[in-house]
């Protein structure tokens, strides 16, 4: 809403700072994009000589094709496992009780806002003690277990605004509880888990911190980033983030179409009751 | 309205993975933290207080803490002081392009951590491009070195990363706060600086809090951007961390300092709920 002229709203200063603000954060991710088109390498103001050289050399580089396809698998199984876990750990945060409920509570949210190095060796020494063997199947547990919170908290969300109405109709009508969260839990809470899915998807695509210390032999996208980053710097890795920045605006776009359509048929929905009652 | 079966199913398996997979990790941590190496490089597994001495007596282990703490509070600090006026022009000044506006500082967060933070390494190299660009307006003549490897560089970064997740918690809060009540101070006479100091800010200290709590925790256990852009000087407790879990070889020492930043974080978690329902309540 507008406020009155002589709100501090008005104060000149504001939009000067959020420029300022936003050329912060986007100064990077364009300096990053540009010189993934740079004939002469990172770095060296102005950029010259424009050149695809650094896309056809990425094209032909099969280990961070190899580190995109691990990536994508464990993402992939991480949003499998997140959601197995974290939808059912969301319907009894809010339908059950049991003992040791706040303390879950916590604890599902616990890897979300402790730093990563804690999460990822606290699971190195699990895996160690249980004797199992670095892979990408414990990068895969590590970001399943880490990011159920997500589905959790996604979730749960949706659940709050669920209308209560349709489940118990569904048991009055006979559905046992099975057939009602098949067909009329779940289905309502597709748009949920669908953002939760994506958020998941991404996190764990981006991941490093908890994968540092899990890692076997085969690096995720991130991990291979880093050891090139150790050796040097190359502008293959500013064509490999633009090509994935790309692919993620256009996922978040999509999403928002998606969101924006089912929100319109809500809204529509609600206006055709208000009309007809 | 559920039967026993369906509680038992959403239930259990949640719980026993989380007991599995987060309680007995974290609670394995602890443990260690009271092991110890063997001149053979086995783990021992009896119980000593030594781990925790060592950390007393090196001076180093509490002086890098202390320089990440500083970092930290440095990050949150410039997190807010970015994010908190822009959530505030986006609530109350941004009229119609508030939507869009929000979404651009949402994408910045859709790139890798780490390709931002490398990004600021190729802007603030020696011949990086804030280097070559101050030289090629001939503001300098020599490359400025202290650009990069630096704790300025790792604060730089973090804040980078981190300013949006300060925004997030401030703007939610700001959008919450009933507009009716900004209008009748507004009424009742209030200038517009009054207004906010005793209406807008402190309905939105929640937010701040919870901001400013992210920022700090999550800066504070960094090792990436350090290891990347820090240089000697900007070495923080988790690059320690990581060298006792890696070349080192010290485990247990690293479990010690690891559950040791596990109880600060908790310790301020704690605080800042705390806080935030304090505040909440006004």
């Amino acid at each position: 809403m507008e406020l009155p002229m002589s709100s501090p709203n008005r104060s000149h200063w504001l939009p000067w700072h959020a420029t300022l603000v936003f050329g912060f954060l986007y100064l990077p991710i364009v300096t990053l994009i540009v010189y993934s088109f740079n004939g002469s390498g990172v770095g060296g103001f102005p950029p010259r000589d424009f050149t695809l050289d650094w896309y056809r050399e990425l094209f032909t580089d099969d280990a961070i094709w190899n580190s995109v396809l691990n990536s994508l698998f464990v993402a992939f199984a991480a949003v499998a496992i997140a959601l197995a876990l974290g939808i059912p750990a969301a319907l009894a945060l809010d339908r059950a009780n049991f003992p040791g409920k706040a303390l879950f509570r916590r604890l599902v949210l616990l890897p979300l806002i402790l730093p990563g190095i804690i999460t990822g060796l606290s699971l190195l020494m699990l895996f160690r003690e249980g004797g199992m063997k670095l892979s990408l199947v414990t990068i895969i547990l590590g970001h399943g277990t880490a990011l159920i919170s997500v589905a959790t908290t996604e979730v749960f969300a949706g659940l709050q605004k669920l209308d209560r109405a349709q489940e118990e109709a569904s048991l009055d009508l006979g559905a046992n509880y099975w057939q009602t969260f098949w067909r009329v839990t779940l289905p309502n809470l597709r748009l949920s888990i669908i953002g939760a899915a994506l958020l998941i998807f991404t996190l764990s695509m981006d991941e490093i911190a908890v994968s540092f210390f899990l890692i076997g032999r085969d690096n995720t996208l991130p991990l291979e980033i880093w050891g090139r980053l150790r050796r040097g710097i190359t502008p293959e890795i500013n064509a490999i983030s633009t090509i994935i920045f790309v692919f993620s605006l256009a996922a978040i776009v999509t999403w928002y179409r998606l969101r924006a359509r089912a929100e319109g048929r809500v809204e529509i929905a609600a206006e055709l009751v208000e009309a007809a009652s | 309205m559920f039967s026993r079966a369906y509680r038992a199913a959403i239930t259990i398996p949640p719980l026993l993975w989380v007991a599995l997979f987060l309680l007995l990790p974290y609670a394995l941590l602890f443990c260690y933290s009271f092991w110890s190496v063997s001149p053979a490089q086995m783990i021992v597994r009896s119980w000593t207080l030594n781990n925790y001495r060592e950390l007393f007596r090196v001076n180093v282990y509490l002086q890098t803490l202390f320089r990440s703490m500083w970092i930290a509070a440095r990050v949150t600090i410039f997190s807010l002081l970015l994010g908190y006026p822009l959530a505030y022009y986006l609530s109350f000044g941004a009229g119609v392009k508030k939507d869009f506006l929000y979404q651009l500082v949402i994408i910045p967060l859709w790139v890798s951590y780490l390709v931002r933070a490398y990004a600021w390494k190729t802007i603030l190299g020696s011949d990086g491009v804030l280097n070559t660009l101050l030289q090629y307006v001939h503001l300098t003549s020599h490359p400025l070195n202290f650009l990069l490897y630096s704790p300025f560089a790792v604060v730089l970064t973090l804040t980078h990363i981190y300013t949006p997740f300060a925004f997030l918690p401030i703007y939610a809060a700001l959008e919450h706060i009933p507009r009716n009540l900004i209008e009748a101070s507004h009424d009742l006479g209030a200038p517009p600086l009054q207004t906010f100091r005793r209406v807008i800010l402190p309905l939105s200290i929640p937010g701040v809090l919870a901001g400013a709590t992210f920022a700090f925790v999550l800066s504070l256990g960094d090792f990436l951007a350090p290891l990347l852009l820090g240089g000697p000087s900007g070495i923080m407790i988790s690059n320690i961390v990581v060298s006792l879990f890696g070349a080192a070889y010290n485990w247990p020492l690293g479990a010690a300092i690891s559950f040791g930043m596990l109880v600060l974080v908790i310790g301020l978690l704690f605080l800042s709920e705390r806080l935030e329902k304090k505040w909440s309540f006004r």
